[in-house]
């Protein structure tokens, strides 16, 4: 799988993952300094599946991060900076000091949303993001990532069902790092595969290494051309592990100490390398040049937030209300005719069927006992002119259909 | 000119927005196919297609979190909840992602939500709550709950075209019972202004929603023994249009808030606190406030109507207060 990968893509990916960790090993020392204001929060052995998945994005495409997904805030073009000031609350961050971590957007150039920290509830509003940009024509998918925590959210349900019942042109990627805070996730989610739940709303999902970071992009650009095409939303599962606490202050000592021991030696970085160096896209030579560019890179990035002043106390007053025009101007960019959505040509007949619906069909395709539909099937209509059976006969008969119906189809 | 109900007034603001503007889509459940629980987007799906006039699962988080991410690609959704009492069940999208991402990170949410409120209707204690305190309370919101058919039109629009998040509550008693002319075509009213319906000098009274309508009642009533009340009309409760209600109770010197919302933490308490901050000097006696029990909407309607205010609560208030 990772042979269809240009060497150069190879190389990115190797270069994202290593800025990606070199911004966070920079904020580690930046708290040990007290000059991170709140917490830190690390993606230390899950490079791979921020910077694989956000790497199948286009520049038109919209993406939310998590809090450990700086990785895929990098690849869409977030400068180091940005990230650092964001942790230092400082005035020139993307937030000007109101919000810290990963918690910015960039709605006009970039098409990033900001996370909140109650998880889940970037689903939806990705969803609709994703809605939006068919509605307008753009063409664009929309892709936000989850935890294995996450996922036990009402919202994850709420969510990725409504995106589902919209075939909205959306990637969730489900980061499963085996833990929630202190809770593995054996006990948040009795199931094997987290990407088994996708079933159950209908959508099409993939199980990937979310430590190999070739396969992770190979599979996020299936999806992300799936969605598209038109055949979204789709969930992908990585499975990597969370090699840190949940935070800094937390030293993690719940976690078995085989385990981090398993998972430091499939580090998604060290792996990749050895990959490129086997496969001779690198040699320690251009590992030098890939570090020194990236140590002074963040050098650079590094004075600029450290300089940048903290926001005046009474800008906190600032900003509650959007005051006009003046303040944004709110405009939407059509790619489309605009006629279409507007009448006459928008009508439709106030009656409207759901492709598949009343006529018993379920979402795998087979016939499901659907006792409400709004057709008559075939058979329906032939019962209906034999009066020989009694009512419980027809009953009977009817209830069996169902399994009838789909045993012939399994057949064919 | 023609005369229009509360319900048609709403329907008809959602009808012109949408044909003013293609980025004006409707989002919620049963909105499209059916028209609405209340029939308020009857026709709209017909008209504007199923792209802008969308069913959802029974998902109000999804609904109000569709809406707020349409809104970042420059589409202006109106997003319904069937009863609003079901609003909070999107209480932690709203509050937290909605209203707070214009104050963190610039990005402004253009969306309105509405849907019918109020008690009054023998809904029970799930179908006739007036939440409206729970966003006043959060900061980045506006809320407007108004009270006449010519003012549901005219700031439903004003909701659609502002670039914040709009709570729009409909009274639901209202809908079929007050008609009302109103102009043909365009026109807007102003987010944030209250309206004084009835002028009066020996007493203030503030309120918003079906209240209003028993507040006017009650001055009727009141102006036949001698004492004029003045009337207050909110229409927007956040950002609360503080100026005119000081305004007045400088030239009453006396106040009393008349609102169907539970007492403790209504907007009763806030205007006493505005008024003891603004005018206190010209108090000739303590705000007084005339409001449901602090109790779930109960479902009998014997309970029921001892649980709201009504016009012989407030008369009796009033001349209470109009003896200091």
């Amino acid at each position: 799988m990772a042979k269809t990968l240009t060497r150069q893509q190879h190389l990115d990916l190797y270069y994202y993952m290593r800025l990606n960790r070199a911004v966070e090993d920079t904020m580690v020392k930046l708290f040990r300094q007290n000059k991170i204001v709140g917490g830190l929060y690390s993606s230390l052995g899950q490079e791979a599946v921020s910077v694989g998945t956000a790497f199948a994005l286009e520049k038109k495409d919209w993406l939310a991060p998590m809090i450990r997904n700086i990785g895929a805030l990098l690849v869409k073009g977030v400068p180091p900076r940005d990230v650092f000031m964001q942790h230092m609350a400082k005035y020139d961050s993307p937030t000007k000091g109101k919000d810290g971590t990963s918690h910015f957007g960039d709605l006009d150039n970039l098409h990033i949303v900001s996370p909140i920290s109650m998880l889940g509830d970037l689903i939806p509003v990705m969803a609709g993001v994703a809605m939006a940009g068919r509605y307008l024509g753009h063409k664009i998918v929309a892709m936000t990532w989850i935890g294995d925590g996450g996922s036990s959210t009402g919202v994850f349900h709420e969510g990725l069902n409504f995106a589902a019942t919209q075939k909205a042109p959306f990637v969730l990627v489900l980061e499963n790092n085996l833990w929630a805070y202190s809770t593995p996730v054996k006990r948040q989610v009795p199931v094997e595969n987290l990407a088994d739940r996708a079933k159950a709303y209908g959508v099409k999902s993939f199980v990937v290494d979310g430590n190999d970071v070739a396969a992770v992009y190979t599979t996020a650009k299936e999806a992300v051309d799936l969605a598209r095409a038109g055949k979204g939303p789709i969930l992908i599962e990585a499975k990597t592990f969370r090699r840190l606490g949940h935070a800094q202050h937390d030293p993690a000592e719940y976690v078995p100490v085989e385990m981090k021991k398993y998972w430091e030696e499939r580090d998604p970085i060290s792996r990749h390398e050895k990959f490129l160096f086997r496969e001779k896209f690198l040699d320690e030579k251009g590992k030098k040049e890939i570090e020194a560019k990236i140590s002074a890179l963040l050098e650079k990035e590094r004075d600029f937030a450290e300089n940048s002043p903290m926001p005046p106390a009474e800008f906190a007053e600032h900003g509650v209300y959007c005051t006009g025009d003046d303040c944004h101007k709110i405009r939407a960019k059509w790619e489309r005719p605009v006629a279409e959505v507007t009448p006459p040509k928008s009508k439709v007949s106030a009656v409207w069927k759901v492709e598949g619906f009343g006529s018993g069909k379920g979402s795998g395709g087979g016939s499901a006992p659907i006792h409400f539909g709004d057709t008559e099937t075939h058979e329906q209509k032939e019962e209906a002119v034999a009066p020989n059976n009694g009512a419980r006969s027809a009953a009977k008969k009817s209830a069996k259909k169902p399994v009838v119906a789909a045993a012939r189809k399994a057949k064919r | 000119m023609a005369q229009v109900t509360f319900l048609d007034a709403i329907k008809q603001a959602m009808y012109e927005e949408m044909e003013r503007d293609p980025t004006v889509v409707l989002i919620g459940e049963d909105v499209g196919v059916y028209g609405g629980a209340f029939k308020t987007s009857e026709g709209l799906l017909a008209k504007f297609g199923w792209e802008r006039v969308i069913d959802t699962p029974i998902s109000e988080s999804a609904i109000v979190g569709a809406a707020c991410g349409m809104s970042y690609l420059g589409l202006r959704p109106i997003a319904e909840m069937q009863f609003i009492d079901f609003i909070v069940c999107a209480f932690n999208q709203i509050t937290n992602f909605v209203a707070k991402g214009h104050y963190l990170w610039n990005a402004p949410a253009p969306i309105v939500i509405r849907g019918p409120a109020g008690g009054g209707v023998h809904g029970g204690p799930f179908h006739s709550a007036n939440p409206e305190m729970y966003f006043v309370h959060t900061p980045g919101l506006k809320v407007i709950y108004p009270s006449t058919p010519y003012d549901a039109k005219g700031l439903l629009k004003a909701a659609i075209r502002d670039n914040n998040p709009v709570l729009f509550f409909e009274h639901k008693f209202l809908y079929r019972r007050i008609k009302e002319e109103i102009p043909d075509g365009d026109y807007v009213v102003p987010i944030g202004k209250a309206a004084v319906r009835r002028q009066g000098k020996h007493l203030t009274i503030v309120s918003y929603a079906a209240m209003m309508h028993t507040s006017l009642e009650a001055a009727e009533e009141l102006a036949k023994e001698g004492i004029e009340a003045e009337v207050i009309d909110l229409r927007t409760l956040a950002p609360l249009d503080s100026d005119t209600i000081v305004e007045s109770v400088k030239k009453t010197n006396r106040c009393l808030v008349v609102h169907e919302d539970t007492k403790t933490g209504g907007i009763a308490g806030e205007i006493a606190a505005i008024l003891c901050e603004r005018a206190f000097g010209h108090l000739d006696g303590p705000l007084m406030r005339v409001t449901a029990l602090d109790t779930p909407v109960p479902y009998a309607p014997t309970l029921e109507e001892y649980f709201l205010p009504n016009k012989e609560k407030v008369v009796h208030a009033a001349r209470e207060l109009a003896r200091y």
